[in-house]
Protein backbone atom coordinates (compact mmCIF):
# COMPACT_ATOMS: atom_id res chain seq x y z
CA UNK A 1 0.00 0.00 0.00
CA UNK A 2 2.80 2.55 0.48
CA UNK A 3 5.87 2.96 -0.95
CA UNK A 4 6.14 -0.16 -3.23
CA UNK A 5 6.73 1.92 -6.11
CA UNK A 6 9.78 4.01 -5.05
CA UNK A 7 11.98 1.22 -5.12
CA UNK A 8 13.83 -0.61 -8.25
CA UNK A 9 11.62 -3.87 -8.68
CA UNK A 10 12.89 -6.89 -7.32
CA UNK A 11 14.71 -9.36 -9.20
CA UNK A 12 12.16 -11.76 -8.24
CA UNK A 13 9.56 -10.63 -9.53
CA UNK A 14 8.43 -12.53 -12.11
CA UNK A 15 9.04 -10.76 -15.70
CA UNK A 16 5.84 -8.79 -17.09
CA UNK A 17 5.71 -6.74 -19.94
CA UNK A 18 6.66 -3.30 -19.29
CA UNK A 19 3.54 -2.07 -19.48
CA UNK A 20 1.53 -4.20 -17.42
CA UNK A 21 4.09 -4.46 -14.34
CA UNK A 22 4.03 -0.62 -14.52
CA UNK A 23 0.40 -0.47 -14.62
CA UNK A 24 0.24 -3.09 -11.80
CA UNK A 25 3.27 -1.02 -9.70
CA UNK A 26 0.88 2.11 -9.74
CA UNK A 27 -2.17 0.57 -8.04
CA UNK A 28 -0.55 0.27 -4.85
CA UNK A 29 0.59 4.15 -5.05
CA UNK A 30 -2.96 4.94 -6.29
CA UNK A 31 -4.28 2.92 -3.29
CA UNK A 32 -2.24 5.25 -1.28
CA UNK A 33 -3.44 8.56 -2.47
CA UNK A 34 -6.88 7.58 -2.34
CA UNK A 35 -5.65 6.85 1.45
CA UNK A 36 -4.47 10.00 1.84
CA UNK A 37 -7.46 12.07 0.53
CA UNK A 38 -9.52 10.28 2.46
CA UNK A 39 -7.31 10.80 5.69
CA UNK A 40 -7.11 14.62 5.21
CA UNK A 41 -11.10 15.05 4.07
CA UNK A 42 -11.83 13.23 7.45
CA UNK A 43 -9.38 16.09 9.14
CA UNK A 44 -10.75 18.75 7.28
CA UNK A 45 -14.14 18.45 7.07
CA UNK A 46 -15.52 18.71 10.13
CA UNK A 47 -13.43 22.29 10.68
CA UNK A 48 -14.90 23.29 7.28
CA UNK A 49 -18.71 22.13 7.86
CA UNK A 50 -18.47 23.87 11.39
CA UNK A 51 -16.43 27.25 9.92
CA UNK A 52 -18.81 27.63 7.05
CA UNK A 53 -22.15 27.10 9.07
CA UNK A 54 -21.01 30.20 10.76
CA UNK A 55 -22.22 32.06 7.66
CA UNK A 56 -25.16 30.91 7.08
CA UNK A 57 -28.55 32.60 8.82
CA UNK A 58 -29.94 29.30 9.60
CA UNK A 59 -30.56 28.96 13.35
CA UNK A 60 -29.29 25.84 13.72
CA UNK A 61 -25.47 25.79 12.74
CA UNK A 62 -25.52 23.37 9.56
CA UNK A 63 -24.56 23.88 5.94
CA UNK A 64 -27.66 22.18 4.13
CA UNK A 65 -29.79 23.83 3.52
CA UNK A 66 -28.10 27.39 2.84
CA UNK A 67 -30.80 29.87 3.87
CA UNK A 68 -28.15 32.95 2.97
CA UNK A 69 -24.92 34.35 3.69
CA UNK A 70 -24.66 36.80 6.92
CA UNK A 71 -22.18 37.78 9.66
CA UNK A 72 -24.85 38.51 11.99
CA UNK A 73 -23.47 35.71 14.17
CA UNK A 74 -20.30 37.09 14.50
CA UNK A 75 -21.68 40.47 15.86
CA UNK A 76 -24.18 38.15 17.96
CA UNK A 77 -20.98 36.47 19.45
CA UNK A 78 -19.07 39.88 20.55
CA UNK A 79 -22.29 40.47 22.02
CA UNK A 80 -22.36 37.91 24.01
CA UNK A 81 -21.30 38.56 27.89
CA UNK A 82 -21.80 35.06 28.86
CA UNK A 83 -19.09 34.38 26.15
CA UNK A 84 -16.49 36.70 27.72
CA UNK A 85 -17.13 36.07 31.20
CA UNK A 86 -16.39 32.09 29.85
CA UNK A 87 -13.36 33.62 28.30
CA UNK A 88 -12.00 35.81 31.16
CA UNK A 89 -12.62 32.56 33.27
CA UNK A 90 -10.39 30.88 31.17
CA UNK A 91 -7.71 33.50 30.83
CA UNK A 92 -7.57 33.22 35.01
CA UNK A 93 -7.01 29.69 35.65
CA UNK A 94 -4.54 29.93 32.97
CA UNK A 95 -2.59 32.31 34.52
CA UNK A 96 -2.88 30.67 37.82
CA UNK A 97 -1.62 27.21 36.06
CA UNK A 98 1.47 28.68 33.99
CA UNK A 99 2.20 30.84 38.10
CA UNK A 100 2.14 27.07 39.68
CA UNK A 101 3.34 24.46 36.55
CA UNK A 102 6.06 26.44 35.42
CA UNK A 103 8.22 26.71 38.75
CA UNK A 104 7.32 23.51 39.59
CA UNK A 105 7.82 21.98 36.45
CA UNK A 106 10.99 23.59 36.13
CA UNK A 107 12.08 22.60 39.58
CA UNK A 108 11.09 18.80 39.02
CA UNK A 109 13.62 18.57 36.24
CA UNK A 110 16.47 20.27 38.16
CA UNK A 111 15.74 17.77 41.13
CA UNK A 112 15.65 14.68 38.42
CA UNK A 113 19.16 15.35 37.41
CA UNK A 114 20.71 15.64 40.69
CA UNK A 115 19.48 11.80 41.45
CA UNK A 116 20.86 8.60 40.75
CA UNK A 117 19.53 5.53 38.60
CA UNK A 118 16.90 4.01 41.16
CA UNK A 119 15.79 7.03 43.20
CA UNK A 120 15.42 8.67 40.12
CA UNK A 121 13.64 6.03 37.91
CA UNK A 122 10.54 6.15 40.89
CA UNK A 123 10.15 9.40 40.82
CA UNK A 124 10.29 9.88 37.38
CA UNK A 125 7.77 7.38 36.88
CA UNK A 126 5.67 9.37 40.00
CA UNK A 127 5.67 12.67 37.98
CA UNK A 128 4.66 11.19 34.64
CA UNK A 129 1.75 9.54 36.17
CA UNK A 130 -0.85 12.33 36.11
CA UNK A 131 -0.52 11.96 31.98
CA UNK A 132 -1.00 8.52 32.05
CA UNK A 133 -4.44 9.18 34.33
CA UNK A 134 -7.65 9.93 32.99
CA UNK A 135 -8.51 13.54 33.23
CA UNK A 136 -11.68 12.97 34.98
CA UNK A 137 -9.77 11.33 37.46
CA UNK A 138 -7.60 13.85 38.30
CA UNK A 139 -10.28 16.13 38.56
CA UNK A 140 -12.36 13.89 41.08
CA UNK A 141 -9.44 12.81 43.36
CA UNK A 142 -8.96 17.06 43.84
CA UNK A 143 -12.31 17.37 44.37
CA UNK A 144 -12.58 14.73 47.40
CA UNK A 145 -9.25 15.83 48.36
CA UNK A 146 -10.55 19.20 49.39
CA UNK A 147 -13.75 18.86 50.38
CA UNK A 148 -12.13 17.40 53.37
CA UNK A 149 -11.09 20.87 54.32
CA UNK A 150 -14.53 22.35 53.19
CA UNK A 151 -13.56 23.87 49.51
CA UNK A 152 -15.51 23.03 46.99
CA UNK A 153 -15.45 23.60 43.06
CA UNK A 154 -14.43 26.70 41.88
CA UNK A 155 -11.12 28.68 39.84
CA UNK A 156 -8.47 27.44 42.90
CA UNK A 157 -9.68 23.98 42.65
CA UNK A 158 -9.61 24.08 38.91
CA UNK A 159 -6.07 25.94 38.84
CA UNK A 160 -4.83 22.84 41.36
CA UNK A 161 -6.40 19.82 38.76
CA UNK A 162 -4.89 21.30 35.89
CA UNK A 163 -1.06 22.49 37.55
CA UNK A 164 -1.08 18.18 39.03
CA UNK A 165 -0.53 17.38 35.59
CA UNK A 166 0.49 20.31 33.51
CA UNK A 167 3.20 20.35 35.65
CA UNK A 168 4.80 17.06 33.99
CA UNK A 169 4.69 18.58 30.55
CA UNK A 170 6.48 21.64 31.74
CA UNK A 171 8.70 18.41 33.81
CA UNK A 172 9.26 16.97 30.62
CA UNK A 173 9.64 19.57 27.97
CA UNK A 174 12.98 21.18 30.34
CA UNK A 175 14.06 18.20 31.48
CA UNK A 176 15.13 17.76 27.53
CA UNK A 177 16.21 21.17 27.10
CA UNK A 178 18.77 20.59 30.26
CA UNK A 179 19.74 17.46 28.82
CA UNK A 180 22.05 19.60 26.25
CA UNK A 181 23.73 22.06 29.27
CA UNK A 182 27.06 22.07 29.32
CA UNK A 183 27.55 21.63 32.94
CA UNK A 184 31.49 23.20 32.52
CA UNK A 185 29.78 26.70 32.04
CA UNK A 186 28.36 26.86 35.67
CA UNK A 187 31.96 25.24 37.15
CA UNK A 188 33.77 28.40 35.06
CA UNK A 189 31.38 30.61 36.42
CA UNK A 190 32.01 29.19 39.59
CA UNK A 191 35.64 29.35 38.93
CA UNK A 192 35.58 33.15 38.30
CA UNK A 193 33.66 33.52 41.83
CA UNK A 194 29.63 33.27 40.93
CA UNK A 195 27.52 32.86 43.66
CA UNK A 196 25.25 29.46 43.04
CA UNK A 197 22.65 31.79 43.05
CA UNK A 198 24.14 34.00 40.35
CA UNK A 199 24.98 30.94 38.46
CA UNK A 200 21.19 29.82 38.06
CA UNK A 201 20.23 33.26 37.77
CA UNK A 202 22.71 34.46 34.90
CA UNK A 203 23.98 30.99 33.43
CA UNK A 204 21.35 28.39 33.75
CA UNK A 205 18.17 30.16 33.71
CA UNK A 206 19.28 32.28 30.29
CA UNK A 207 19.83 28.61 29.00
CA UNK A 208 16.36 27.24 29.30
CA UNK A 209 14.60 30.66 28.31
CA UNK A 210 13.16 29.16 25.05
CA UNK A 211 11.96 25.47 27.13
CA UNK A 212 10.62 27.92 29.81
CA UNK A 213 8.68 30.38 27.57
CA UNK A 214 7.63 27.51 24.92
CA UNK A 215 6.67 25.42 28.16
CA UNK A 216 4.40 28.42 29.21
CA UNK A 217 2.86 28.75 26.02
CA UNK A 218 1.62 24.83 26.11
CA UNK A 219 0.88 24.98 29.91
CA UNK A 220 -1.75 27.96 28.59
CA UNK A 221 -3.26 25.84 26.03
CA UNK A 222 -3.96 23.03 27.86
CA UNK A 223 -4.76 24.89 30.33
CA UNK A 224 -7.31 26.76 28.06
CA UNK A 225 -8.57 23.72 26.03
CA UNK A 226 -8.85 21.19 29.18
CA UNK A 227 -12.50 19.81 29.90
CA UNK A 228 -12.59 16.48 31.17
CA UNK A 229 -10.73 17.80 34.72
CA UNK A 230 -12.24 20.97 34.61
CA UNK A 231 -15.69 19.70 34.45
CA UNK A 232 -15.72 17.85 38.17
CA UNK A 233 -14.01 20.78 39.86
CA UNK A 234 -15.45 24.01 38.56
CA UNK A 235 -17.68 24.66 41.29
CA UNK A 236 -20.00 27.50 39.93
CA UNK A 237 -17.28 28.64 36.97
CA UNK A 238 -17.97 28.60 33.50
CA UNK A 239 -14.77 28.79 31.55
CA UNK A 240 -14.71 29.04 27.89
CA UNK A 241 -14.81 24.82 26.97
CA UNK A 242 -17.51 24.37 29.76
CA UNK A 243 -19.72 27.34 28.26
CA UNK A 244 -19.52 25.97 24.65
CA UNK A 245 -20.16 22.36 25.63
CA UNK A 246 -23.41 23.61 27.81
CA UNK A 247 -24.05 25.54 24.75
CA UNK A 248 -24.75 22.27 23.01
CA UNK A 249 -27.41 21.65 25.24
CA UNK A 250 -29.11 24.91 25.93
CA UNK A 251 -29.66 26.27 22.62
CA UNK A 252 -26.40 25.81 20.38
CA UNK A 253 -26.37 29.03 17.78
CA UNK A 254 -23.87 29.32 15.17
CA UNK A 255 -22.69 32.16 17.59
CA UNK A 256 -20.43 29.49 19.02
CA UNK A 257 -19.53 28.82 15.06
CA UNK A 258 -18.37 32.03 14.97
CA UNK A 259 -16.25 31.63 18.17
CA UNK A 260 -14.77 28.68 16.86
CA UNK A 261 -13.75 30.03 13.10
CA UNK A 262 -11.51 32.82 15.44
CA UNK A 263 -10.39 30.26 17.36
CA UNK A 264 -9.58 28.43 14.02
CA UNK A 265 -7.79 31.60 12.97
CA UNK A 266 -5.84 31.92 15.65
CA UNK A 267 -4.70 28.47 15.76
CA UNK A 268 -3.37 28.41 12.34
CA UNK A 269 -2.17 32.04 12.84
CA UNK A 270 -0.26 30.54 15.61
CA UNK A 271 0.77 27.49 13.70
CA UNK A 272 2.50 28.84 10.51
CA UNK A 273 4.00 31.36 13.02
CA UNK A 274 5.44 28.72 14.57
CA UNK A 275 6.49 26.99 11.60
CA UNK A 276 8.21 30.31 10.27
CA UNK A 277 9.94 30.85 13.11
CA UNK A 278 11.06 27.33 13.19
CA UNK A 279 12.48 27.47 9.97
CA UNK A 280 14.31 30.56 10.21
CA UNK A 281 16.23 29.54 13.75
CA UNK A 282 17.13 26.07 11.24
CA UNK A 283 18.30 28.22 8.73
CA UNK A 284 20.34 30.64 10.93
CA UNK A 285 22.05 27.62 13.12
CA UNK A 286 22.82 25.83 10.06
CA UNK A 287 24.45 28.89 8.84
CA UNK A 288 26.56 29.08 11.90
CA UNK A 289 27.48 25.72 11.71
CA UNK A 290 28.85 25.91 8.29
CA UNK B 1 19.95 15.04 47.54
CA UNK B 2 23.50 16.28 48.39
CA UNK B 3 24.37 16.88 44.62
CA UNK B 4 21.23 19.49 44.69
CA UNK B 5 22.24 21.02 47.49
CA UNK B 6 26.05 20.61 46.27
CA UNK B 7 24.86 22.23 42.97
CA UNK B 8 22.50 25.40 43.91
CA UNK B 9 23.32 26.18 47.32
CA UNK B 10 20.50 25.23 50.25
CA UNK B 11 18.46 28.00 49.85
CA UNK B 12 17.21 26.76 45.98
CA UNK B 13 17.78 23.54 46.93
CA UNK B 14 15.61 23.83 49.23
CA UNK B 15 13.20 25.66 47.32
CA UNK B 16 13.05 22.74 44.63
CA UNK B 17 12.33 20.11 46.87
CA UNK B 18 9.53 22.71 48.66
CA UNK B 19 8.03 22.96 44.88
CA UNK B 20 8.42 19.49 44.37
CA UNK B 21 6.80 18.01 47.43
CA UNK B 22 4.13 20.26 46.73
CA UNK B 23 3.27 19.05 43.78
CA UNK B 24 3.58 15.37 44.40
CA UNK B 25 2.09 15.29 47.62
CA UNK B 26 -0.22 18.03 47.32
CA UNK B 27 -1.39 17.61 43.86
CA UNK B 28 -1.04 14.04 42.87
CA UNK B 29 -0.38 11.33 45.80
CA UNK B 30 -3.01 13.47 48.00
CA UNK B 31 -5.73 13.35 46.11
CA UNK B 32 -5.75 9.74 44.69
CA UNK B 33 -5.24 8.13 48.45
CA UNK B 34 -8.51 10.68 49.35
CA UNK B 35 -10.42 8.98 46.52
CA UNK B 36 -9.25 5.50 47.89
CA UNK B 37 -10.61 6.49 51.59
CA UNK B 38 -13.61 7.59 49.50
CA UNK B 39 -14.34 4.62 47.38
CA UNK B 40 -13.92 2.12 50.61
CA UNK B 41 -16.62 4.24 52.81
CA UNK B 42 -20.20 4.20 52.96
CA UNK B 43 -22.26 7.09 51.69
CA UNK B 44 -23.12 8.41 55.13
CA UNK B 45 -25.21 11.61 56.59
CA UNK B 46 -23.09 14.41 57.99
CA UNK B 47 -23.96 13.23 61.40
CA UNK B 48 -22.91 9.58 61.26
CA UNK B 49 -19.08 10.38 59.67
CA UNK B 50 -16.77 8.97 61.80
CA UNK B 51 -19.61 6.82 63.77
CA UNK B 52 -19.95 2.75 64.10
CA UNK B 53 -21.69 3.18 60.70
CA UNK B 54 -18.09 4.53 59.56
CA UNK B 55 -16.27 1.30 58.65
CA UNK B 56 -14.02 0.34 55.09
CA UNK B 57 -15.61 -1.95 52.93
CA UNK B 58 -15.95 -3.01 49.41
CA UNK B 59 -19.46 -2.25 48.64
CA UNK B 60 -19.51 0.79 46.30
CA UNK B 61 -17.29 -1.73 44.41
CA UNK B 62 -19.14 -4.79 44.62
CA UNK B 63 -21.94 -2.33 43.98
CA UNK B 64 -20.89 -1.75 40.66
CA UNK B 65 -20.07 -5.67 39.99
CA UNK B 66 -23.68 -6.58 40.95
CA UNK B 67 -25.56 -3.69 38.66
CA UNK B 68 -25.98 -5.28 35.47
CA UNK B 69 -26.54 -1.53 33.41
CA UNK B 70 -23.29 -0.12 34.85
CA UNK B 71 -21.58 -3.47 34.83
CA UNK B 72 -22.19 -3.69 31.50
CA UNK B 73 -21.55 -0.04 30.52
CA UNK B 74 -18.13 -0.05 32.06
CA UNK B 75 -17.49 -3.19 29.48
CA UNK B 76 -18.71 -1.65 26.67
CA UNK B 77 -16.19 0.60 27.66
CA UNK B 78 -13.22 -1.35 27.49
CA UNK B 79 -14.09 -2.88 24.88
CA UNK B 80 -14.90 0.02 22.37
CA UNK B 81 -11.80 1.99 24.02
CA UNK B 82 -9.79 -0.64 22.66
CA UNK B 83 -11.72 -0.71 19.16
CA UNK B 84 -11.12 2.55 19.28
CA UNK B 85 -7.46 2.52 19.59
CA UNK B 86 -6.97 -0.05 17.18
CA UNK B 87 -9.24 1.84 14.39
CA UNK B 88 -6.59 4.86 15.12
CA UNK B 89 -3.94 2.85 14.95
CA UNK B 90 -5.04 1.45 11.25
CA UNK B 91 -5.78 4.90 10.15
CA UNK B 92 -2.51 5.98 11.29
CA UNK B 93 -0.25 3.62 10.70
CA UNK B 94 0.43 3.82 6.69
CA UNK B 95 0.88 8.13 6.72
CA UNK B 96 3.35 7.68 9.36
CA UNK B 97 5.26 5.08 7.85
CA UNK B 98 4.85 7.71 4.56
CA UNK B 99 5.65 10.68 6.55
CA UNK B 100 8.54 8.73 7.96
CA UNK B 101 10.39 7.21 5.11
CA UNK B 102 8.94 8.21 1.78
CA UNK B 103 8.28 11.52 1.57
CA UNK B 104 10.40 14.75 1.61
CA UNK B 105 11.56 16.26 4.29
CA UNK B 106 9.87 19.49 3.06
CA UNK B 107 6.37 17.81 2.19
CA UNK B 108 6.54 15.66 5.51
CA UNK B 109 6.68 18.90 7.30
CA UNK B 110 4.04 20.46 5.46
CA UNK B 111 1.79 17.42 6.11
CA UNK B 112 2.41 17.88 9.83
CA UNK B 113 1.79 21.57 9.92
CA UNK B 114 -1.43 20.40 8.21
CA UNK B 115 -1.70 17.61 10.63
CA UNK B 116 -1.05 19.66 14.09
CA UNK B 117 -3.37 22.66 13.19
CA UNK B 118 -6.96 20.55 14.09
CA UNK B 119 -5.53 19.48 17.27
CA UNK B 120 -4.45 22.63 18.76
CA UNK B 121 -8.44 23.53 18.39
CA UNK B 122 -9.94 22.37 21.80
CA UNK B 123 -11.22 18.56 22.09
CA UNK B 124 -14.99 20.62 22.07
CA UNK B 125 -14.27 22.18 19.66
CA UNK B 126 -13.51 19.18 17.48
CA UNK B 127 -16.49 17.23 18.84
CA UNK B 128 -18.63 20.03 18.02
CA UNK B 129 -17.65 20.15 14.60
CA UNK B 130 -18.58 16.23 14.69
CA UNK B 131 -21.75 17.12 16.66
CA UNK B 132 -23.06 19.44 13.58
CA UNK B 133 -21.49 17.45 10.98
CA UNK B 134 -23.41 14.52 12.06
CA UNK B 135 -26.89 16.19 12.69
CA UNK B 136 -30.09 14.32 11.46
CA UNK B 137 -30.27 17.14 8.84
CA UNK B 138 -27.05 17.61 8.49
CA UNK B 139 -24.47 18.15 5.77
CA UNK B 140 -22.95 14.34 6.20
CA UNK B 141 -27.13 13.16 5.38
CA UNK B 142 -27.43 15.76 2.51
CA UNK B 143 -24.00 14.94 0.96
CA UNK B 144 -25.13 10.83 0.64
CA UNK B 145 -28.63 11.33 -0.29
CA UNK B 146 -26.99 13.83 -3.14
CA UNK B 147 -25.20 11.23 -4.36
CA UNK B 148 -28.09 8.60 -4.13
CA UNK B 149 -26.11 6.39 -1.07
CA UNK B 150 -28.78 6.58 1.42
CA UNK B 151 -33.22 7.48 0.84
CA UNK B 152 -33.33 8.65 3.66
CA UNK B 153 -31.25 10.20 6.85
CA UNK B 154 -29.17 8.16 9.01
CA UNK B 155 -29.22 8.58 13.10
CA UNK B 156 -25.33 8.80 13.04
CA UNK B 157 -25.10 9.73 16.80
CA UNK B 158 -24.70 6.69 18.99
CA UNK B 159 -21.88 4.21 18.32
CA UNK B 160 -20.86 5.05 15.08
CA UNK B 161 -20.54 9.07 16.15
CA UNK B 162 -18.78 8.02 19.00
CA UNK B 163 -16.26 6.17 17.14
CA UNK B 164 -15.93 8.79 14.25
CA UNK B 165 -15.47 11.54 16.97
CA UNK B 166 -12.76 9.49 19.02
CA UNK B 167 -10.82 8.40 16.57
CA UNK B 168 -10.37 11.88 15.14
CA UNK B 169 -9.91 13.40 18.30
CA UNK B 170 -6.54 10.93 19.38
CA UNK B 171 -5.13 10.91 15.64
CA UNK B 172 -2.29 13.27 16.72
CA UNK B 173 -1.61 10.64 20.45
CA UNK B 174 -0.90 8.13 17.78
CA UNK B 175 0.58 9.14 15.01
CA UNK B 176 3.33 11.28 16.18
CA UNK B 177 4.78 8.07 18.34
CA UNK B 178 4.69 5.98 15.58
CA UNK B 179 6.26 8.32 13.49
CA UNK B 180 8.99 8.52 15.30
CA UNK B 181 9.77 5.50 16.21
CA UNK B 182 9.78 4.52 12.08
CA UNK B 183 11.96 7.85 11.14
CA UNK B 184 14.78 6.20 12.94
CA UNK B 185 14.83 2.75 10.84
CA UNK B 186 17.16 2.50 8.35
CA UNK B 187 15.58 2.40 4.68
CA UNK B 188 18.49 0.33 3.54
CA UNK B 189 16.88 -2.70 5.83
CA UNK B 190 13.52 -2.15 4.06
CA UNK B 191 15.35 -2.24 0.23
CA UNK B 192 17.58 -4.91 1.30
CA UNK B 193 14.27 -6.92 2.56
CA UNK B 194 12.60 -6.49 -0.79
CA UNK B 195 15.52 -6.84 -2.98
CA UNK B 196 15.75 -10.37 -1.13
CA UNK B 197 11.70 -10.58 -2.40
CA UNK B 198 9.95 -10.12 0.82
CA UNK B 199 6.16 -8.93 -0.25
CA UNK B 200 5.08 -5.49 1.47
CA UNK B 201 3.00 -6.65 3.94
CA UNK B 202 5.59 -9.31 4.98
CA UNK B 203 8.00 -6.41 5.09
CA UNK B 204 5.97 -4.31 7.30
CA UNK B 205 5.29 -7.18 9.40
CA UNK B 206 8.69 -8.47 10.18
CA UNK B 207 10.92 -4.87 10.19
CA UNK B 208 8.73 -2.15 10.18
CA UNK B 209 6.49 -3.00 12.89
CA UNK B 210 9.08 -4.70 15.44
CA UNK B 211 11.35 -1.78 15.27
CA UNK B 212 8.54 0.91 15.81
CA UNK B 213 6.89 -1.11 18.61
CA UNK B 214 8.24 1.25 21.43
CA UNK B 215 6.15 4.15 18.93
CA UNK B 216 3.26 1.81 18.46
CA UNK B 217 2.64 0.70 22.14
CA UNK B 218 2.80 4.78 23.21
CA UNK B 219 0.21 5.42 21.10
CA UNK B 220 -1.79 2.75 22.10
CA UNK B 221 -1.51 3.14 25.71
CA UNK B 222 -2.63 7.07 25.41
CA UNK B 223 -5.21 6.38 23.06
CA UNK B 224 -6.93 4.06 25.07
CA UNK B 225 -6.43 5.85 28.09
CA UNK B 226 -7.80 8.85 26.29
CA UNK B 227 -10.88 7.20 25.33
CA UNK B 228 -11.58 5.19 28.28
CA UNK B 229 -11.38 8.68 30.41
CA UNK B 230 -13.74 10.83 27.60
CA UNK B 231 -16.41 12.75 28.67
CA UNK B 232 -17.10 15.15 25.43
CA UNK B 233 -17.46 12.39 22.58
CA UNK B 234 -19.81 10.28 24.08
CA UNK B 235 -22.17 12.94 26.05
CA UNK B 236 -22.31 15.04 22.14
CA UNK B 237 -22.22 12.37 19.87
CA UNK B 238 -23.52 9.55 21.98
CA UNK B 239 -27.42 8.29 22.04
CA UNK B 240 -28.99 7.07 25.46
CA UNK B 241 -27.63 3.39 24.14
CA UNK B 242 -24.21 4.76 23.37
CA UNK B 243 -23.40 5.80 27.45
CA UNK B 244 -19.75 5.57 28.64
CA UNK B 245 -18.49 4.98 32.01
CA UNK B 246 -17.22 8.43 32.46
CA UNK B 247 -21.03 9.63 32.35
CA UNK B 248 -21.95 7.34 35.07
CA UNK B 249 -19.31 8.37 37.09
CA UNK B 250 -20.46 11.91 36.34
CA UNK B 251 -24.30 11.52 37.75
CA UNK B 252 -23.04 10.06 40.92
CA UNK B 253 -21.03 13.07 41.48
CA UNK B 254 -23.52 15.75 40.47
CA UNK B 255 -26.96 14.26 40.10
CA UNK B 256 -26.97 10.80 42.60
CA UNK B 257 -25.42 12.75 44.66
CA UNK B 258 -23.44 9.83 46.17
CA UNK B 259 -19.53 11.05 46.19
CA UNK B 260 -18.49 7.46 47.71
CA UNK B 261 -19.66 5.39 45.09
CA UNK B 262 -18.53 7.81 42.36
CA UNK B 263 -15.02 7.80 43.48
CA UNK B 264 -14.99 3.96 43.61
CA UNK B 265 -15.90 4.17 40.03
CA UNK B 266 -13.51 6.44 39.27
CA UNK B 267 -10.86 4.34 40.90
CA UNK B 268 -12.04 1.39 38.88
CA UNK B 269 -11.11 3.78 35.88
CA UNK B 270 -7.86 4.46 36.95
CA UNK B 271 -7.00 0.53 38.22
CA UNK B 272 -8.04 -0.17 34.71
CA UNK B 273 -6.05 2.61 32.51
CA UNK B 274 -3.11 2.12 35.11
CA UNK B 275 -2.98 -1.69 34.46
CA UNK B 276 -3.21 -1.44 30.55
CA UNK B 277 -0.59 0.87 30.74
CA UNK B 278 1.88 -1.63 32.52
CA UNK B 279 0.72 -4.42 31.17
CA UNK B 280 1.03 -2.93 27.63
CA UNK B 281 4.77 -1.77 28.40
CA UNK B 282 5.40 -5.00 29.87
CA UNK B 283 3.98 -6.95 26.77
CA UNK B 284 6.23 -4.42 24.14
CA UNK B 285 9.23 -4.24 26.71
CA UNK B 286 8.94 -0.61 26.35
CA UNK B 287 10.25 1.63 29.33
CA UNK B 288 8.35 4.13 30.90
CA UNK B 289 11.01 6.85 29.69
CA UNK B 290 10.06 5.87 26.46
CA UNK B 291 6.43 6.66 26.41
CA UNK B 292 6.57 10.27 27.79
CA UNK B 293 8.43 12.29 25.52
Amino acid sequence: MTSAVALPPSPAMPARTPLASRAAAAIPKILFWIYVLAFFVYLFAPLVVMSAAAFNTSRFPTVTPWLGTTTDWFAQMVDDAAMWRALWTSAIVALGVVAIAVPVGTAAALVLTSLHARAKSVLYALMVSPLLTPGVVIGIATLVLWRQIGVGGGLLLIVLAQASFISAYVMLMVAARLQRFDRTLEEAALGLGASKLMVFRRVLLPFLKPALLAAALLATLQSIENYNTTLFVRGFETPLTVYIATKVRTGLTPAVNALALVMIAITIAGALAWEIARRLEARRSAASSS
Amino acid sequence: MSALTGRFGPGLAGLFLVLVGFWLAGLVLAPNLMMIDFALRPNLLPADVGGPLDTYSLDNLAYLAGEPVHREIFLKTVWASALVTIATFVVCYPLAFWLAQTASPSAASLVVLALVIPFWINEVLRTLAWYILLAFRGPLNAFLMNLGILDEPMRWYGDGGVLAGMVYAYILFMLFPIYNSIESLEKAQIEAARDLGAATWRIHLRIVIPHAKAGIATGCVFTFMLAAGSYVAPALLGAPGSRWFTQIIYNWFFEGGDWNRGAAYALVLLVLCLAVVLITLRVFRVSLTDVAK
